[in-house]
């Protein structure tokens, strides 16, 4: 089997659409709230969970024919916590602006529904390259939703992105526009979030609901 | 199926590695962290007296306008020394006869003389500390910066917004009989003319709270010092 064969890609690319960790399974909800104010912030802790989950996924795919089951949550959450450790230390020391926003919730990634989620169904039994990829894809699915949300809010709540004053750029203060203080405000994440999940579903039929 | 003698030593085995490998990590990640805590306090320190400043002017500009750094005695007495390295945690655990409290002299940005005052206390969920800039009479608060561990965001987080931040400038810490007042953070809202209160946090009440006993268990050990060096003169 061939590193991207079609198999594999799927690993990526379904987590991103019809298999969303937070559109479709509705995982990893509480982060989405607390840090998509702002883009950068939302961005850093995108990159954050992508590379806690793919090595995550990794560690415990090479180690899955050794982990004794009984203890094996045990071991998947200590892998999970170490990593988390270890991303919370690089960015106190490289980004500590970006560390002060986010602040719990780096350590908060270790209850990330999403991570242990695929470890315990994806990694456990499959080889580290699939799995790297299936950590990689949903922990994408999962950023990228958060920047989505994370764009909206700022442009609407703030009137910039990424910190520059867009909004003022383009002079629409002048003709009478004012920023939305409600977007600033964690609700307005889950009602952009419930958006999205009514594009998407609109756009997909296979994912609604026929009960 | 596993024995339990495997299962311990595997779970000892990851113990002593995770442990290895994590403070590997700590350690050599700390002097970069500590740099960034520093750079941090420094910036704060300025801004108490808008001072804005960035990560490579903010040496340079400490440099310029911190004059003196003092270390205070409760008699009021006071020496020159390194006060940017006092713990005030260390120090407000004493009894207060027995603190040695640092005072920084600086000069703001009309180049008259201000004194900033450290300020270590608690809000609900953890510390909460600034930094306050009185001007030369030692009375009007010239400016404050807030800060916090993990107050909720947009309800006790907000004492470190400039818009709650904006309220202290001007306001007196004496009454018109020189008696040491403070400034208190108000539930409902201040009196507009009143010298002595800000408007607290709706919402926010216990860090509001926390401010008010914050300014007022920090400020009065300055007291003796005011009286003797400043009123004095």
């Amino acid at each position: 089997m061939s590193l991207f064969s079609s198999q594999n890609r799927k690993l990526i690319t379904t987590p991103l659409g019809k298999d969303n960790p937070i559109t479709v399974k509705v995982l990893g909800i509480c982060s989405a709230l607390a840090v998509t104010v702002k883009l950068e912030p939302a961005f850093v802790l995108a990159v954050s969970v992508v590379a806690v989950m793919g090595i995550s996924n990794v560690i415990i795919s090479i180690l899955r024919n050794g982990i004794p089951p009984r203890i094996r949550i045990i071991v998947q959450l200590t892998v999970i916590a170490s990593m988390v450790i270890i991303v919370d230390q690089v960015l106190k020391a490289f980004v500590y602006d970006i560390s002060r926003q986010l602040s719990v919730f780096v350590g908060l990634i270790i209850t990330n529904c999403i991570i242990m989620g695929r470890l315990e169904a994806f990694a456990i039994a499959n080889k580290p390259w699939p799995s790297f990829l299936d950590g990689i894809g949903n922990a994408a699915g999962y950023g990228g939703i958060l920047i989505i949300v994370a764009f909206f809010r700022e442009l609407l709540g703030s009137g910039t992105l990424w910190d520059y004053p867009v909004i003022e750029k383009i002079g629409l203060y002048n003709i009478g526009y004012e920023n939305n203080g409600f977007m600033i405000l964690p609700p307005m994440a889950l009602i952009v979030v419930g958006i999205i999940i009514w594009v998407q579903r609109s756009r997909d039929k296979d994912l609604v609901d026929i009960s | 199926m596993y024995s339990n003698r495997y299962i311990f030593i595997y779970a000892s085995v990851m113990v002593v590695v995770v442990a290895v490998v994590l403070s590997t990590i700590a350690t050599l990640l700390k002097p970069m962290q500590d740099a960034n805590i520093k750079m941090e306090k420094i910036q704060s320190i300025l801004a108490s007296f808008h001072i804005e400043s960035t990560q490579d002017n903010a040496f340079e500009l400490f440099e310029n306008h911190i004059k003196h750094q003092y270390i205070v005695n409760y008699e009021g007495s006071y020496e020159k020394g390194n006060a940017f390295d006092v713990d005030l945690r260390v120090e407000l655990r004493k009894p207060i006869e027995e603190r040695q409290m640092p005072l920084f002299e600086v000069s703001d940005l009309n180049n008259r003389k201000n004194y900033v005052i450290p300020l270590y206390g608690g809000g609900l969920w953890g510390p909460i500390w600034g930094y306050m800039a009185l001007k030369e009479d030692f009375k009007t608060i010239n400016g404050v910066i807030f800060d916090h561990q993990g107050e909720t965001p947009g309800l006790g987080a907000e004492i470190s917004t400039p818009v709650f931040e904006k309220q202290f400038k001007d306001k007196r810490i004496f009454d018109k009989n020189h008696n040491f007042v403070s400034v208190k953070v108000v539930k409902g809202g201040a009196d507009k003319d009143d010298p002595h209160a800000v408007d607290g946090i709706s919402g926010g009440t216990i860090t509001s709270d926390g401010v008010s006993d914050m300014l007022k268990n920090n400020i009065r050990f300055y007291l003796n010092f005011y009286e003797q060096n400043i009123l004095t003169k």
